[in-house]
């Protein structure tokens, strides 16, 4: 990538907590956003802020229903919030752009077309197919599926058509990823791996990631920081840094790691959900 | 990270798969083979019958040995294709002007609910008319006999196509779109990239139904004024009492009718993108 050094420099400085604000990798606010699905109707969100710093990963956690989705297809521009607003790098949001690409649980590949062809989808788009030959080949090896460019799509293991839409979403080489449970449906050894792999490949390109996650678990693994979410209306009840020394699945400092984000969501979000 | 040494291979087990084995392509042959030759069987009985009953002596040119060799001869001196010719090009016309307006209409009607609740009584209507009914009407609403074909082919085979567009386009899984347009595509390629190849062979299934339905509403279309094509040729054979062409001709529309269709059957295979182990 043509900010790989530079950004991703900027990045691990800004992990250990010193780095200054990079050019290539987003910063998010998002200030009082709320957002109804029907005018008048119950309020899906309300009221939200938060900021992820650029290269920052963060997790969204909380139970289904809790409108983290929704706050997530918010900043992808997705969707027009009630009231309120997003910001990317300043810029207000009003709709989707290649600078930020969101990743569903699906992957949603186009079952006609080949895994290369699938993955240059956005370059295509951004009328970009002059680079296709030099990047497709690269961010396939990238996401280890070099050998299998030419299959067909639907050829594919779920998480190997993840791993396209992972190369498909990093093509126009965004400055956020923003994820939607994009490894619930896969079983348990390929979403390690892929929750491992999205870790480095955002450190690499220096990318600023946004995970939503019910998985507490999944948080502790891929994340620097967890906002907790409470439900009806969908709001950030509290916030945390998550230890970089626990994001070994399995170690002691993981699972010490993980009941603290579990606890802290019984605390704050559990019990206001159930009052 | 040791996660990222996970071995990747264990998870990844997707193996190439042969699209389709030897056997079954064989077996297809096989039986259609067969099936026609049964077919050819009952042809020969049907002209052995004709034969035994001197009653039916007028008729016995339709059994296959003078059929088959007036077909030959047909096909030899160029009398099929001339023939055949200006019936294709009304076929083709025809078909083509339905496509033209069948699959836009077709993809506004799977897109958008409004037009759909407006549209569907009217078009299943309209469809129920057979085409030839407009028989009359086509004749003094255009000024040449080919105008009047064109128009009865393209009132008959339109709805094949529209429905057919209609039915593909509301298959679109929403999440393609969704996707597309979060990698920043624009309507045009939301059109060209997605619901055109998402669709591509639900169009062609309701061509080859739209090509059969033209196909037979094309004889009785040429009874019509025209002195040229298989219609008329039928016509000029029984007005003629000459039964050995009447059948040659019934030949020559069977067999380019048959191959016609295996066309569109190749082109949908060729463009249908479902696997046949993810269905």
């Amino acid at each position: 990538m043509r900010h790989r050094d530079s950004t991703a420099a900027a990045a691990s400085a800004h992990r250990h907590g010193a780095g200054p604000q990079s050019g290539h990798s987003a910063h998010v606010r998002v200030s009082d956003l709320s957002h109804a699905y029907r005018r008048g109707g119950p309020l899906a969100l309300g009221g939200v802020d938060l900021e992820v710093r650029p290269g920052e990963i963060a997790a969204l956690v909380g139970r289904s229903g809790c409108g983290k989705s929704t706050l997530l297809h918010l900043i992808a521009g997705l969707a027009t919030p009630t009231a309120g607003a997003v910001h990317i790098n300043g810029a207000r949001v009003t709709g989707p752009s290649p600078r930020w690409v969101m990743m569903f649980q699906a992957p949603s590949l186009f079952p006609w077309m080949t895994v290369a062809q699938n993955a240059a989808l956005g370059l295509r788009f951004t009328r970009r197919a002059h680079l296709v030959a030099e990047r497709i080949p690269r961010l396939l090896r990238l996401v280890d599926l070099a050998a299998l460019a030419d299959r067909n799509a639907q050829e594919l293991s779920g998480g190997q058509q993840q791993r396209v839409a992972l190369a498909r979403s990093l093509a126009t080489e965004p400055d956020l990823l923003l994820l939607d449970e994009p490894f619930s449906a896969l079983d348990a050894f390929t979403r390690r791996a892929l929750q491992a792999d999205v870790r480095r490949i955002a450190g690499e390109l220096g990318l600023t990631v946004i995970l939503v996650t019910h998985d507490v678990g999944e948080a502790v693994a891929m994340a620097d920081r967890a906002f907790v979410m409470a439900a009806d209306p969908g709001r950030v009840v509290c916030e945390t840094a998550l230890a970089p020394a626990s994001r070994e699945p399995g170690t002691p400092a993981f699972e010490a790691e993980r009941t603290r984000l579990a606890t802290l969501y019984e605390t704050h979000a559990a019990r206001r959900d159930a009052a | 990270m040791t996660d990222a040494a996970l071995p990747i291979t264990m998870t990844d087990d997707a193996q190439p798969r042969s699209p389709r084995r030897a056997p079954e392509a064989l077996r297809a042959v096989g039986g259609a083979l067969l099936g026609l030759g049964i077919l050819g069987a009952l042809w020969a009985f049907g002209g052995w019958i004709i034969q035994r009953d001197p009653s039916l002596f007028i008729f016995r040119d339709f059994a296959p040995g003078p059929t088959l060799s007036r077909f030959w001869t047909m096909v030899q001196s160029g009398e099929a294709w001339r023939m055949a010719g200006p019936s294709l090009n009304r076929v083709g016309s025809g078909l083509g002007l339905a496509i033209l307006i069948g699959v836009p209409v077709g993809i506004v009607m799977g897109r958008s609910r409004l037009f759909r609740d407006l549209a569907n009584a009217p078009f299943q209507f309209l469809r129920m008319i057979s085409p030839l009914s407009w028989m009359p009407i086509a004749v003094m609403a255009f000024s040449t006999w080919d105008g009047a074909i064109v128009f009865l082919i393209t009132v008959a085979t339109v709805w094949p196509v529209l429905f057919a567009t209609a039915a593909g386009v509301r298959r679109i899984d929403p999440a393609w779109l969704k996707v597309a347009r979060n990698l920043g595509a624009r309507p045009l390629h939301l059109l060209t990239s997605v619901i055109l190849p998402a669709i591509a062979q639900d169009v062609f299934t309701g061509i080859r139904l739209a090509l059969g339905v033209a196909w037979v509403v094309l004889v009785p279309a040429e009874y019509l004024g025209v002195t040229s094509g298989l219609g008329y040729a039928i016509n000029d054979a029984r007005d003629t009492l000459d039964y050995a062409r009447l059948g040659a001709t019934v030949l020559v529309i069977g067999v380019i009718g048959y191959a016609l269709d295996l066309l569109c059957l190749l082109a949908i295979r060729r463009l249908s993108w479902l696997r046949e182990e993810a269905r």
